[in-house]
């Protein structure tokens, strides 16, 4: 079966079911709410900054393997990255999810290129980056 | 017509006993429907989403065709023959709908974009002429939406009470708590005919008994019942009756509010324009009769059109027949997916129950699950349904939900069964 076999594979599933640094992060600098109105797919970000990298990611949600999954596999990506280059990332995953072909920089995040196929889920899997993008700008707002 | 063969094909796994029959040609009606042909991912549609938007046949998209081709000019300004065409035209399909939901009289049909506007047009004008502060709107828990968030403009701007009744264990309204939520400061009770998650039908002749008791008035949100059910609006006992044409068959872009014509009588008007008035100077204007009054600027004509043809080629299989094709579909279905490990399906088990399964299944959320159906040409929804605070609930804040029209068939229902394990057994083999 195409979708089964292609988008609900190994890796997705167990990130949407184990998924890495879920959960409140005891010294976070931004907590951003995501919401997807449209499905009710929620999800709450912490972000720590330190010397302009984000030092740690986590979050916390509730909704589909999709979003759970890519929520994970952002946490991972962005952690240690500086936030220029973890906004910069968030642009790469919106356009692997337009169709507009995967970067390496994604690294394990690429598992969700099949979205790409799929325009009723490119929400889901963009509601963590599209979070992250919300979360730096206010962060560098208070910066300023 | 020659009966569709429904019989030991259809008996996988032996589980499928019970009656078989429907009163339908549901292959000659299938034929109807052009879309139904298609296919989507490869596969052939199997449209279990009616309760969001139904199919149209042939005869409403043949009707608005013709109406555009032949008649088309702007309504009521009878100044040419078009014009005078197309006000027949627009003035017939209100006299079907009327005569459809039983209405005494075609002048107490208006005519909306849905229901959605029709319970709208209900707040902003009873509402607003009628309630004052601390009156108070008993609604369900199951509502839509489109039954909640028009009086929350009426809680905010008059100070308008909600008081929402919750269910029974068995997720059918709680008659008793209605009761007991009714005071002498309820002016509306408002609720649905069906609902649109559970299929759990009302039984309405006793809610109007009670809030016409108490001194209230009955809206009924008729969107999913009216597709589904024959509608006597006078038997039914409701003051209000709104409903939704592209559930029914019909096209997007037109809907009905019918309301008791002493009560639309004397509303004041929802919208302002053309149309709705008799005279305009520049400081002030007077209003026209009902229905005119509610129909402010240019309708939605050929919509209205197609509306009625709609509701002819209902009329013309017979509502009893479409209920009964309903209830063997929904019999079935519910003996299917109950008997699947690891799928809820919500909403009451009886005779009181539509076509609409809302279920969950453990360990794959609902829009994973219409992904997966979707891959196999299987159309249902999943979400909330627009009714929040009844996930809320229910504790299940995101469902999928199959719903099923006249012209699904048993293959149908077994086909979604068959897919639902498919996918729960994807899911478990990669935990």
């Amino acid at each position: 079966m195409g979708v089964l076999d292609d988008l609900y594979q190994s890796a997705i599933l167990d990130h949407s079911r184990h998924p890495r640094n879920h959960g409140e992060l005891d010294e976070h600098h931004v907590a951003q709410e995501g919401l997807n109105p449209s499905c009710g797919d929620e999800l709450t970000l912490y972000l720590r900054v330190d010397g302009g990298r984000v030092a740690a990611a986590s979050f916390v949600g509730e909704g589909c393997a999709i979003s759970q999954a890519a929520s994970s596999l952002m946490t991972e990506a962005i952690t240690g990255l500086e936030l220029a280059a973890a906004h910069e990332l968030a642009q790469r995953f919106k356009a692997m999810i337009r169709g507009l072909g995967a970067d390496e920089s994604l690294g394990e995040s690429r598992v969700l290129q099949g979205i790409a196929k799929l325009p009723a889920r490119v929400k889901c899997a963009t509601l963590p980056w599209v979070t992250l993008e919300l979360a730096l700008s206010r962060f560098t707002e208070r910066a300023d | 017509m020659t009966p569709r063969p429904t019989s030991a094909d259809v008996t996988l796994d032996g589980r499928l006993d019970g009656p078989l029959d429907t009163p339908l040609d549901v292959s000659a009606i299938r034929a109807d429907f052009p879309i139904l042909a298609r296919k989507v991912n490869n596969e052939p549609l199997v449209y279990l989403d009616s309760a969001a938007s139904s199919q149209k046949p042939r005869h409403v998209i043949e009707a608005m065709r013709a109406y555009y081709e032949g008649h088309h000019a702007n309504v009521h300004r009878g100044a040419h023959r078009l014009s005078v065409e197309a006000t027949e035209l627009y003035e017939q399909a209100r006299r079907k709908v009327a005569a459809f939901i039983g209405a005494p009289t075609a002048d107490s049909v208006v005519f909306t974009r849905n229901t959605t506007e029709a319970i709208n047009l209900v707040a902003a004008s009873w509402g607003r002429a009628n309630l004052r502060e601390g009156d108070e709107i008993v609604l369900s828990h199951a509502e839509h939406h489109a039954n909640i968030v028009p009086w929350h403009f009426l809680a905010r701007e008059k100070g308008v009470v909600l008081k929402p009744v919750g269910l029974t264990p068995d997720q059918r309204l709680d008659l008793q708590a209605l009761e007991a939520a009714l005071t002498p400061r309820t002016r509306l009770v408002t609720t649905f005919h069906m609902s649109n998650v559970l299929g759990a039908i009302n039984d309405l002749p006793t809610i109007a008994s009670l809030a016409h008791d108490a001194g209230a008035l009955l809206h009924v949100d008729g969107a999913q019942g009216a597709p589904h059910l024959a509608v006597d609006v006078a038997s039914l006992g409701c003051d209000f009756y709104t409903l939704s044409g592209h559930k029914m068959l019909g096209p997007t872009g037109i809907g009905a509010l019918w309301a008791r014509a002493e009560l639309l009588d004397a509303m004041p008007p929802f919208l302002g324009g053309g149309e709705m008035i008799t005279r305009v100077s520049m400081f002030d204007s007077s209003y026209a009769e009902i229905p005119k009054r509610f129909e402010a600027g240019t309708p939605s004509i050929a919509e209205a059109v197609g509306l009625g043809a709609a509701v002819d080629y209902l009329s013309g299989i017979g509502m009893d027949k479409i209920r009964a094709h309903d209830e063997l579909l929904t019999a079935h279905a519910l003996r299917r997916l109950d008997a699947i490990d690891g799928l809820t399906v919500y909403g009451p088990r009886g005779p009181d129950r539509g076509g609409i399964a809302a279920f969950t299944l453990a360990g794959v959320h609902a829009h994973d699950l219409a992904t997966a159906l979707d891959d196999m040409g299987i159309a249902i929804r999943a979400g909330h349904h627009c009714a929040q605070p009844l996930g809320k609930y229910l504790g299940a804040a995101a469902t999928a939900r199959a719903s099923f029209y006249l012209y699904n068939d048993l293959d149908e229902v077994e086909a979604l069964a068959l897919a639902l394990v498919d996918v729960r057994d994807h899911f478990a083999a990669h935990a």
